[in-house]
Formats: structure tokens, C-alpha cells, sequence
């Protein structure tokens, strides 16, 4: 048959199209839990671009931004929204500090969603975030 | 594997004089295996006069592939003669959608006020199926289903047999949010079920004038469907899913269009037709 198994999914492919409109940080990961794509709004708050991150693998990701709570202990991928939206298939919200490709610690907000065509399939995920300011800190 | 265009034409049935080259019925091809197995692409307008040149000699078995659900590839469906015969078994395979299935969403199409006959009625006693992640296969065909950009849910097919392929994207917008010249491979919707098919037939219904009025219409223009084709290295391209405002002079028009903005590679382009067969062998 054709090469359709390296196809991305339409429910991905859409959610790419949606977030590269958005003015909203986000970030899209698969059902590997492979980031597939930030989008430009989230470059200024990783600190780096989408070019030159590229895909990385979930253990990657997790501590690429070095996460931990607002107390400074780090988190686990399973702790981080995104885990839990894969793990539970539901939304999940928290407040982090990450520390950004350019060295720049920062606290942020993240609300994570799963993709899930139908109730026994998540394909991904997407987190919205945004910087944290100084009066919600 | 020979296939044949019953019905072209997009959105709405447009019979006339206007039309007459090309065909007014609504989307329909039907799939003729080596081994007789029948499969049937959508249930368009063109499917009725199919069932009438069968004359009562109904194939035993029928599997009708729907891409969606949106009347024009549905409509002929009532009145498709092997449908209404009791010794027919009769499949029908769509898109899955997230709450409501297959047969529960067809279900008020056959009901009134819209039809008489309720679906529980009809005497092939249909079987629904949601097409399934992995290729499968009917009779001699193996036959793979991949959800592709239009509104609402809906797939293309790819139907292989003898080691040839046919990939059929009736009503497809795979430009909507992409650059199809630069976004990657894997991000183009429907361009794994069309890589390199002998025959790929894609939805064309507007020039580019037409589909700058109408992005995320789900459908997609001249310029848009050769990249398409050209990104898939599809062998042959058939215009389809005419829009039903087009003449067969505009759609001669839109083939000219077509056929100047190939690339290097030349990519042969043509118009689908009612009547059209491909010998895929």
C-alpha cells in the first residue's frame, strides 16, 4: 500500500494549521509524545525557534526546558500537563518555571488538551501557555 | 481492476445542455475487481443510472465506499436499484465521526419527512462499517481510508489491485493553512493515500478567482490540485467534483489552467467525464 502509515493524521495536521494562526503560545506533540511543532508565538518564551529545536522525543522535551514547580523541584514528564492530558485524557492546567533555550528562566501557565478523534484514541496533544506577570507571580 | 465515472459533477446534480460533455450527476465510480467483487465511490446522483444498466442482473454482494456524508454523495443511494434488492448484500463503509455512528448518522436520510422508508426497511438489509485505521481488503482490492481536510468528517480512498492504484479525493481543500509547494510531505493532507497512484481523482470545483471567495469551503482550484498531484508524483490527475455553475466550456477553461502550471515533469491532466473508464491492469 502507500506510505500513508508516516502520514500525519488530519486531527494533527489540523491542530498545526489552528495553532500557526494563534497569537497564543503553543506547542503540539504526537501520540509518541514527540513534539511535532511550536509555533511562533512560543519561540519568544522557549527561547529558541521551532527550526532549531526540531522533533523531539517526549524525555527530550521534558527536560529540554528543565521544568519544575514554582517551589524549583523539577517535574516529571507525567507531572507536566501535557502528561496528563495523555495520561488521563482530559484538560489539565498548571503553572511552571521552564528555563528557555536563551538562558532565561521563566514562570508560565499552561492549559493542555488531548487530540482525541474518538474516546479509545489520543493522537496527540497540544498545551497553550503564556508567560506568567509579575502580579500573578 | 476497471473503473468508470457515473457521476462528476460536485455539490449539486446540473443536467442540461450547459453540462452535457462532462455530466450533471453527482459523485459516483464504480469499481469493477478481477475476481467480480464490486466496490462503488460514493452514492452521488450518478449511482441510480448504474443500478439501471444492470438491468436486474444485481451483483451478490456490493460495497459502497463513502467519503462523507454531504447530500451530493449520498443522494442516489434511495434510488439504486440493488439496494432495494433482498438477495444483495449490501455494505457501506464512511468516516468515523466522534460521538455518532455510521449507520445512527445515515439513518435520518432514510426516515421521513426526508423518505418514506425507514433504513431498517430497506430490504438488502445494510450493513455499516467505519472504515478502519489499516488497509483492508475487498475481494481483490485492498482498499485503505485516510480522513482528509473538508468539513466535517470525511476520507479519501486508495483502492490497489494487480499493482495498480486508484486514490480518490472527491471533495478535498489540502491547501487550506499549507503551502503545498513547501509544507513537508507528512503535514499535506491526503498525500500519503495519493502517493504515486496511477489514477488520482481530486476534487478541482473552482478556478482561482472562484476559490479565493471560498477557502475553507473544503474544496480546492486548478493551481492547488496539479501541486497537489505533482507533491504525490501521481501518474495521471482527473479533474473532478465539477462545480454544478460550470459549464463544459468554463470546465475546458479550467483545464487549461491545469495544464499550465505543471512543472518540469509533466503530470497528464485531464477532465472526468460521465462515461470515463480506466483499465487499471
Amino acid at each position: 500500500m502507500s506510505d500513508a502509515s508516516t502520514q500525519r493524521n488530519l486531527v494533527m495536521i489540523l491542530a498545526r494549521d489552528l495553532t500557526s494562526r494563534l497569537v497564543m503560545p503553543a506547542f503540539v506533540v504526537d501520540a509518541d509524545g514527540t513534539l511535532a511543532y511550536f509555533n511562533e508565538a512560543a519561540e519568544p518564551v522557549l527561547g529558541r525557534t521551532y527550526a532549531e529545536a526540531g522533533e523531539l522525543r517526549a524525555g527530550e522535551w521534558a527536560t529540554e526546558w528543565k521544568p519544575t514547580d514554582l517551589d524549583g523541584m523539577p517535574l516529571s514528564l507525567e507531572e507536566l500537563p501535557l502528561g496528563m492530558a495523555f495520561r488521563e485524557g482530559r484538560p489539565a492546567h498548571r503553572a511552571i518555571r521552564i528555563t528557555g533555550g536563551d538562558g532565561v528562566d521563566r514562570e508560565i501557565e499552561v492549559t493542555a488538551f488531548p487530540l482525541s478523534p474518538r474516546r479509545d484514541q489520543i493522537l496527540g496533544a497540544v498545551a497553550l501557555f503564556w508567560e506568567r506577570s509579575p502580579t500573578e507571580r | 481492476m476497471r473503473a468508470r465515472i457515473w457521476g462528476c459533477r460536485g455539490t449539486l446534480a446540473s443536467p442540461g445542455p450547459e453540462t452535457i460533455r462532462y455530466g450533471g450527476q453527482t459523485s459516483c465510480i464504480v469499481l469493477d475487481l478481477d475476481d467480480g467483487s464490486v466496490v462503488i465511490l460514493d452514492a452521488g446522483t450518478g449511482i441510480r443510472p448504474y443500478g439501471m444498466s444492470l438491468a436486474g442482473a444485481h451483483p451478490r454482494r456490493v460495497d459502497l465506499l463513502l467519503t462523507h456524508l454531504h447530500a451530493d454523495h449520498i443522494e442516489g443511494l434511495r434510488f439504486f436499484s440493488p439496494f432495494w434488492d433482498p438477495d444483495v448484500e449490501f455494505r457501506i463503509w464512511g468516516p468515523r465521526a466522534p460521538a455518532k455512528g455510521l449507520e445512527e448518522r445515515m439513518a435520518p436520510f432514510f426516515a421521513p419527512p426526508f423518505f418514506p422508508v425507514h433504513l431498517r426497511n430497506v430490504p438488502s438489509r445494510p450493513r455499516f462499517r467505519e472504515v478502519p485505521d489499516e488497509p483492508w481488503t475487498i475481494g481483490s482490492a485492498t482498499i485503505q481510508a485516510e480522513p482528509i481536510k473538508h468539513p466535517g468528517p470525511a476520507v479519501g480512498y486508495r483502492v490497489e489491485a494487480d499493482d495498480r492504484s486508484l486514490a480518490y479525493l472527491p471533495d478535498h481543500e489540502p491547501a487550506l493553512g499549507a503551502d503545498l509547494r513547501t509544507m513537508e510531505d507528512s503535514w499535506i493532507s491526503g498525500l500519503g493515500i495519493a502517493r504515486r497512484a496511477d489514477v488520482l481523482v481530486h476534487d478541482c470545483q473552482y478556478t482561482v478567482p472562484e476559490y479565493e471567495q471560498r477557502v475553507g469551503w473544503g474544496h480546492s482550484s486548478t493551481t492547488d490540485v496539479v501541486a497537489f498531484a505533482e507533491r504525490a508524483e501521481a501518474r495521471r490527475l482527473v479533474l473532478f467534483h465539477h462545480d454544478p455553475l460550470h459549464t463544459d466550456a468554463d470546465l475546458e477553461g479550467m483545464l487549461v489552467d491545469a495544464r499550465s502550471v505543471r512543472g518540469a515533469e509533466p503530470l497528464d491532466v485531464e477532465l472526468g467525464y460521465e462515461g470515463q473508464t480506466f483499465a487499471l491492469t
